[in-house]
Parts: C-alpha cells; sequence; structure tokens
C-alpha cells in the first residue's frame, strides 16, 4: 500500500517529488522527543541520516497568552506575561512593565533602587536561562553531568528568587511601577555569596566543555550562517551576535540604565553552533559582571512610586485611613486606566530581541499586547540551518538556538 | 539415579550457578553504576529501596515484569520477539569460557576451557550484533530502524579493529585458550598492557563501541533517536536488551582483563591459588569503574565520525601494531 504523503502533508516542503519516495524518509521528530526541548515537531526527510528538509511545526504549547493578557487588568497581566518564556519570566514581565510605564507616562519617575533589582534579577534570570541551556545542549550532546553540575547553579540562583519574591519560577515580582515587594532582610548576604562563588563555577564548567574535543567537533561548523541571512531570518541575542553582529538591545536602545553599567557585548565571528555555545558562555560572565556592579550600587529608598492612583497603598495605612482604602478598593476591584497609545518595547532577554507591541485603548485592560518572541525567529531558521546535517547536527542546532516553546506559542 | 550422565548434571549445575552469578552482578552493576554516576553528578543515586539503595534492582526487576509487554501493530512478531532473547543469550555465550583463577593444581576455574576460547568470544560477541539489528528492523518503528542501521554498522566496523587488536595477544602467547593467555603472562611476568599498550587502548575503545556505552552509545542515542532499537519494546522485552548491555559490559571487561592485565595474575597467587579469583574480579570492577567512569565525562560522538575513527584510524593502527609484533615474534623466535 503505497501512502500519499502529499496528501497527508499540508506542507509543500514535505511533498516527495515522482520517483524519489523509495529513497527518502519522512521522519517527525517530535513533538515528543527528548531533544526538542519540550513541544517543537520538526518534519524531516532524511536520506539515510541526512535531513533533505527541516519544517518546524510550532503550536502545541500554545496557551493564549496574550489573549488572556487582553482580559486581564494592567497589573494583573503581569502573571499570565511570565509564564510565556518560563526559563526567563522576569525578562518577560520587565518587558511589559517597561512598556505600561511608558504608556502612562511614569517610567523617569520609577526609583532608583526598583531599577537597580530590576537589572539585577534579570541579569540573574539571564544566567538562569543560560544554565538551563549549557545543561540541556550538553545533554543533547550526550555529556550527562554537566547538566547537574549547571542546574546546582541555576538551583542557587532559584533559591535566592525564591528567598525574595517567594516563588522559585514565575515571580511577577516586577510592577508597573517598581517592584512587588522590597528585598527582604539578609538579600545582600546571599547575593554576595553568590557574588563569590559564581565566577569559579563558570569557570569550572567552562572548562569541562569549551575545549572538549568532541563537544568542538560536534559543533564547529555544524548550522552555520552568515551574518546577512541571521538577519533576514530575524535571528537576534546570542545567534546573531555569534555571526559577529553586536547588537544588544541593552546597547542599542537601554532601558533600566543599562546605557550606566560597564559591559561588553560578548561575540563571534563564526555563526556556527560552537559560536553560539562561546557566547552564551562568555555572556553569563558578562551578566555577572552586571550583577556585581549592581550590588556595589544599590541605592536606598522605597521600590515603587508615590501613586496611589497606580500602586496600591502600604496595608498599614489601609487600616487607618479612608483615602487609602477607597485606594486599594478601586485599584483591586477595577485597576487603573492606561491612556491611549501604543508602543513597541524591546528588552535583551536571554534568548535575544524580546519585544512587546503593546496598544491601550485608554481602558483599564490592555487592548492588545503582542509579542516578539526571540525564540520564534529562531525556531523558523531551523528550516534553513538543518538540511544538509545529520539527525545528530540537528539536535545540536535546536540545542544551540535555544528555543524555549512557552515563548514561541505562547 | 537419572538417565542423564554425571559430566551433564555437573555442568548444568555450573552453568547454572555462573548465570545465576552473572545475573546477580548485572543487577548490581546497574546499581553501582547509578550510584557512581549520582556521586560524580552531585546526587546520591538511589537511596530508598532498602539500606543504601540496595534492593533498588530488585525493585526496578518487579516493576519492568508487571508492565504490559507491548508490540506494535506493524511489528514483524517472531523476530520482534526473538530479538531481545538472542542478545541476552549471546551475551551470556561467552561466560562458558572465561577462567576466572585457577585451583590449587593449576586447573582454570571456567566451565569449559577451550583451546579457541578468544574465538568463541569474539563469535558470540558477534551474534549479539542481531539481537539489536534485528530488534531495531523488527519494531517497525523509524527511530528503531535508524539505530538497527547505526548499530549494525557500528559493531561490524568496530568488531574488525577488536579482533585485530587482539591478535598480538595471541601472537606473543601463542596460544587462542584463554587460560593459555593468562598463563603466558603470569609464566613471563609480563602483563600484556606493557608491551602491548597500544592494542589494549584499541581494545577498550572498542570494547566500548561494542557495549553501546558512552561515548559510542549511538545505536541507543536517547537524545537523537529516543531510544533506538529498544523504543518500541517495553516490560521484560525492554529489561532483557538492558541485562544484554550490562553483561556484555561485565564480558568485554574480564576478557580485557585476562588479555592485556594477567586475569588472575596478581601478588601472592604462587601461595593462596584461590586469590586470583578475587585479583581477577578486583581488575574485572576497575575495569567497570573506568567505562562508568567514561559515561559520566564524555559527550556522544557523532555517527560518522565514528566511522571515520573506526577505519580509518583505529583499524589502520590496529593492523601496523599487528605486523609490528608479527616482526618482532618472528626475530624473537617460537616462545
Amino acid at each position: 500500500m503505497s501512502v500519499d504523503l502529499a496528501a497527508l502533508s499540508n506542507n509543500p516542503d514535505l511533498t516527495l517529488s515522482p520517483g524519489d519516495d523509495q529513497d527518502t524518509l519522512v521522519l517527525s521528530m517530535g513533538p515528543q522527543h527528548p531533544s526538542t526541548h519540550g513541544v517543537l515537531r520538526v518534519m524531516l526527510r532524511l536520506d539515510g541520516e541526512m535531513v533533505l528538509t527541516a519544517e518546524p511545526e510550532i503550536g502545541f504549547l500554545h496557551t493564549g497568552i496574550e489573549k488572556q493578557a487582553e482580559n486581564l487588568f494592567w497589573q494583573q497581566a503581569i502573571t499570565v506575561v511570565d509564564r510565556a518564556d518560563y526559563l526567563a519570566p522576569l525578562s518577560n514581565s520587565l518587558c511589559y512593565v517597561l512598556a505600561a510605564e511608558h504608556l502612562l507616562g511614569i517610567d523617569a519617575q520609577i526609583p532608583a533602587r526598583a531599577r537597580v533589582l530590576r537589572v539585577m534579577f534579570a541579569e540573574l534570570t539571564r544566567i538562569a536561562s543560560h544554565l538551563v541551556w549549557l545543561g540541556t545542549h550538553c545533554l543533547d550532546l550526550g555529556a550527562q553531568s554537566i547538566f547537574f553540575y549547571a542546574f546546582e547553579m541555576r538551583e542557587r540562583i532559584l533559591s535566592i528568587m525564591e528567598f525574595v519574591t517567594g516563588a522559585r519560577m514565575h515571580q511577577s515580582w516586577f510592577r508597573i511601577g517598581g517592584l512587588g515587594i522590597d528585598v527582604p532582610k539578609g538579600f545582600l548576604e546571599r547575593m554576595d555569596d553568590f557574588i563569590d562563588r559564581f565566577p569559579e563555577r563558570l569557570a569550572d564548567m567552562r572548562a569541562i566543555v569549551e575545549k572538549n574535543v568532541i563537544i568542538v567537533d560536534r559543533l564547529v561548523g555544524v548550522g552555520k550562517i552568515s551574518q546577512q541571512e541571521a538577519i533576514d531570518w530575524g535571528l537576534t541575542g546570542p545567534p546573531l551576535r555569534a555571526t559577529g553582529i553586536a547588537y544588544d538591545v541593552r546597547r542599542a536602545h537601554p532601558y533600566c540604565d543599562y546605557e550606566s553599567y560597564d559591559f561588553d557585548v560578548p561575540t563571534q565571528t563564526a555563526g556556527d553552533s560552537y559560536a553560539r555555545f562561546v557566547v552564551r558562555l562568555d555572556e553569563m560572565y558578562q551578566a555577572w559582571r552586571i550583577i556585581k556592579q549592581a550590588r556595589d550600587r544599590f541605592p536606598d529608598g522605597p521600590v515603587v512610586i508615590d501613586d496611589r492612583k497606580i500602586v496600591p497603598p502600604p496595608k498599614t495605612e489601609i487600616q487607618h485611613s479612608m483615602e487609602a482604602l477607597i485606594h486599594h478598593f478601586k485599584l483591586v476591584s477595577s485597576g487603573f486606566n492606561v491612556p491611549e497609545g501604543h508602543i513597541y518595547q524591546a528588552v535583551e532577554g536571554p534568548r535575544g530581541e524580546m519585544g512587546m507591541y503593546v496598544t491601550s485603548a485608554g481602558g483599564n485592560k490592555p487592548w492588545r499586547v503582542r509579542w516578539r518572541p526571540a525564540s520564534f525567529y529562531h525556531t523558523q531558521a531551523l528550516k534553513r540551518l538543518g538540511p544538509g546535517n545529520l539527525i545528530a547536527d540537528l539536535v545540536a542546532i535546536i540545542g544551540s538556538m535555544d528555543p524555549v516553546f512557552g515563548d514561541v506559542d505562547r | 539415579m537419572s538417565h542423564f550422565p554425571d559430566w551433564a548434571i555437573i555442568l548444568a549445575v555450573k552453568s547454572g550457578v555462573l548465570i545465576f552469578i552473572v545475573v546477580t552482578a548485572f543487577a548490581y552493576l546497574m546499581l553501582l553504576e547509578r550510584k557512581m554516576l549520582g556521586w560524580f553528578q552531585l546526587r546520591l543515586g538511589p537511596t530508598w529501596c532498602g539500606p543504601w539503595g540496595l534492593m533498588q534492582p530488585a525493585a526496578d526487576a518487579i516493576k519492568l515484569v508487571l508492565k504490559e509487554d507491548l508490540t506494535p501493530a506493524g511489528a514483524d512478531l517472531f523476530i520482534y520477539k526473538i530479538a531481545p532473547a538472542l542478545a541476552v543469550l549471546t551475551a551470556l555465550l561467552a561466560y562458558a569460557v572465561i577462567p576466572f583463577g585457577w585451583l590449587p593444581d593449576g586447573t582454570p576455574i571456567a566451565i569449559a576451557s577451550p583451546n579457541v576460547g578468544i574465538l568463541f568470544v569474539l563469535a558470540a560477541g558477534a551474534v549479539g550484533v542481531y539481537g539489536i539489528a534485528l530488534g531495531g528492523w523488527a519494531s517497525q518503528s523509524k527511530w528503531s530502524l535508524l539505530g538497527g542501521i547505526r548499530s549494525t554498522a557500528q559493531l561490524i566496523s568496530y568488531e574488525l579493529a577488536m579482533g585485530l587488536s587482539i591478535i598480538p595477544v595471541v601472537m606473543l602467547a601463542g596460544t587462542t585458550s584463554l587460560a593459555g593467555i593468562v598463563a603466558a603472562q603470569s609464566a613471563h611476568h609480563l602483563w600484556y598492557i606493557i608491551p602491548l599498550f597500544i592494542p589494549a587502548w584499541i581494545y577498550g575503545v572498542t570494547a566500548l563501541a561494542e557495549t553501546n556505552r558512552a561515548p559510542f552509545d549511538l545505536p541507543e542515542a536517547e537524545t537523537e533517536l529516543v531510544a533506538g532499537f529498544h523504543t518500541e519494546y517495553s516490560s521484560l522485552r525492554f529489561g532483557t536488551f538492558f541485562v544484554a548491555e550490562y553483561i556484555n559490559m561485565i564480558t568485554v571487561s574480564a576478557i580485557r582483563t585476562l588479555l592485556f592485565f594477567g586475569g588472575g595474575d596478581g601478588p601472592w597467587v604462587a601461595q593462596f591459588p584461590l586469590l586470583t579469583v578475587v585479583w581477577f574480579l578486583v581488575k574485572v570492577g576497575i575495569m567497570l569503574f573506568i567505562m562508568i567512569w567514561w559515561r559520566a565525562t564524555l559527550p556522544r560522538l557523532r555517527y560518522d565520525r565514528l566511522m571515520t575513527f573506526g577505519w580509518k584510524f583505529l583499524l589502520p593502527t590496529s593492523v601496523a601494531c599487528v605486523i609490528i609484533v608479527a616482526g618482532v615474534v618472528a626475530a624473537m623466535g617460537n616462545r
């Protein structure tokens, strides 16, 4: 019995030309495959183990986050926004919060302490996310132990997050107007401990993997992309910087005073999987440098703006002041209105340019929250990077693009 | 009392005891591997089943037995079912000729001590490929098929280099009997690892490939081929493949010990010949530890690199070793 593959697939790239159905194998890699990092499905046409065409299919993790955000008050939407890129929740909420603050026109009033803490935690998130990438990417390549070393380090970061915000992953800590709560007592000691330990641990992990003969052999020259193609495919973040273009949103369009921090934008020129590998390893060190500077500044003062129309008054005040109670009630029951307008806000997430196009129709809910997830563009580039490689290389390429499907599918 | 001759009963009892020991050794090798991987990876490994996790193998076995034995709809039933049995059978076969040590009178402790022992082991190992290749093919799954193809190519290519790396040992010892090779090493007070370290190294590498261990675990590369040749297997049939893999691990470690590390040879064996068994097991244990260590350390090779490495490096090197050793043996005269 011959199966008409062309009829089964709505995908023009997978249709077989007449006569070659004897020689090629159509293989559905994913959505449940150990190395597709969640729920990516790549439809492959194979000749032996050689990939002839690779067609990424997405949408398996679609949760309607954009639509949900339209049905929540401005402040509440942070909770769903957090959950898109689940490895970097604070980067997501930072982007959304900055957009909302610009629309409200309060972006200049955010207290210095909140800005410093935002930078510090955005960079902690970047390190945590890159550690997950390092562990899983190496696991994809067959190296097991580094996975545990990376996750042990990430666990330290998550425990700091938990200590400060009460949540390990979806912190919802950045709020429109500042931060949810101030950091607890003992925070600086824990940060200092982390800052002291991290460079050594990072150097250890690099020593294990960076010059490993097999890893170098598996990655060098695999999934190579030129500068022009990287731009054409919309790559940002480490995959773009691995081609030699030093585009970093923190430098190009600074937010949260990033222009005042001293850090390098690591680049490589090869544009292959190994270049992306090294760029991310370098980035972890740069993120550590930023955290260290933020720790050194660490100003005193409030962490939210003093605007009762946006930020609810402290509980102690609510118990004594009628006016505060009314403010609190209004904010909880109907939120606050944001003036009509629209804005594209981008931040440099761990995966690349994490952008959000937020539109307000003047109401107490966002009219539209449209995402530009970096992972989406990196995933579509698999179509360009996959063909001509072996299955084992495809696994390495997916790992080196580091897509997160909560982010791609929203 | 019975219709069976005495030698048959003795053989059956010996084989039964040996199989029991090997399977128990497999179970605890697996536990040991999990423990050691745990220690390598900042974890504890199994701790819940019994003291220090010692009952974990039993728990695993019970779990596997109780699982449903699934057969894919399109599978070639007979081959699908026979493949795991073939794998474990050939894995166990090698133990028939492995001398674990020797008795005070110099008799090797083994089921049989044929004068073609090493050839028998190689033959059994070669048939073992069928278990994996047929299992992958009969599953009628694309992942299994790719795993089966990989294993066929890998095992056949590495078998060549492995066979060639053994030839220098045979030439030096002047015998293909495993007990004879060990006896030759202890008679000369020279473990063959010293003169033949390159063949010993080649054997070590090809042994990893033969047993599908990291970094050569391509036929079952989890992150590439889901589970390779045993993707579709479940329950005890999956477990049987597992048993075969670990028993093969012990086998190659034992052969490596016999060929290059003097088998049961060691200090004080002249006074206490039974100590040979202890030395043998200690050496096998060290080999196994090194295999587990490699698994914890090394990433997986890529398929084409594996082939290149096997054909363009290991094979020529082992051929060169054979030629050099042959020349030396010829020059030194018949030993």
